[in-house]
């Protein structure tokens, strides 16, 4: 039982940080490539374009 | 397990974005700044006739003092946006290592272990899912053409990205005929909905160009995400 509940942990666990993990890697992805702030979009131009984002 | 995750994909990201920048300045920024003299006007594209070369020829005075005020800072800020570039183009891969990871660590949660041999396809489904088949809709943009209301366009762009991973996860790793026909179906939604077009096509830089741009800039990205792949496949196969 006590293993069994050990298991359920680990198992939700791995998943919560699988999300976490891909909600960063989601959010870098907006900030640098789509967030429209001027000076956001003006550093990360040349970038953007080169990636294929919708740029401005 | 983040620890893993973070470290793995930070790393094969930010080595990958760093392969990235140079494959960039090799092959993309010097029709970035081409496509920037045709938009300021510092040079023309042949404009047809009539009121396509009335409108031209405006652009190109105008043109004429932007480029000036760009000659002026040329110096320090050509080092100061390439720095930016080189930095961004890391954060971005970054970004997709982190992803990446993620599912590994998905697939390995659902009992498929990711070997280093598997990251190479790995990285190419997310180059299909990131920037390829995106881009069947809306091409990279070279600086000088034209294109529809950017909101439109994210909208687009982060449905077609969402729907071709979904899609090539469930024709990857779906058992049976169900999971193919929804995977083939989310495949093709983004394609049937229609990317938004612009109203006309009045693009100052010359097609040649764009059609250029955007054959290299799918070359540098499928280049580099098979490298992020087997990179951080290869260090999350380590670290198991």
């Amino acid at each position: 039982m006590n293993a069994l509940n050990q298991t359920a942990a680990k198992t939700s666990t791995g998943l919560m940080s699988i999300l976490f993990v891909a909600l960063i890697g989601a959010t870098v992805m907006f900030v640098a490539g789509h967030a429209q702030s001027a000076t956001l979009h003006d550093a990360a131009h040349d970038m953007r374009h080169a990636t294929g984002f919708p740029c401005h | 397990m983040i620890q893993r995750m973070l470290a793995g994909g930070l790393i094969a990201g930010f080595a990958a974005g760093l392969l990235g920048a140079l494959l960039h300045f090799a092959f993309v920024q010097e029709l970035i700044l081409l496509g920037e003299e045709y938009e300021t006007g510092a040079l023309v594209h042949f404009a047809g006739v009539g009121e396509g070369a009335a409108e031209a020829s405006q652009d190109h005075a105008e043109g004429e003092a932007a480029q000036g005020h760009g000659d002026e800072e040329d110096g320090g800020s050509a080092l100061t946006r390439n720095g930016l570039t080189v930095l961004f183009t890391g954060l971005i891969y970054a970004g997709y290592g982190l992803l990446l990871v993620a599912g590994f660590a998905l697939a390995e949660h659902f009992g498929r272990r990711v070997e280093a041999r598997d990251g190479v396809l790995w990285g190419l489904a997310g180059f299909a899912a990131l920037q390829l088949v995106p881009a069947m809709g809306l091409a990279p943009e070279l600086p000088g053409s034209v294109a529809a209301d950017l909101a439109d366009r994210q909208i687009w762009w982060f449905g077609t990205a969402l729907a071709t991973a979904t899609g090539l996860a469930a024709l990857a790793f779906g058992r049976g005929v169900m999971p193919a026909v929804i995977g083939g179906a989310l495949l093709a939604a983004p394609h049937v909905i229609g990317a938004p077009l612009p109203e006309g096509f009045h693009g100052v830089a010359p097609p040649e160009v764009a059609g250029e741009f955007s054959a290299r800039v799918l070359g540098v990205g499928f280049a580099t995400w098979a490298v992020l792949g087997w990179l951080a496949a290869r260090l999350w196969s380590r670290d198991a």
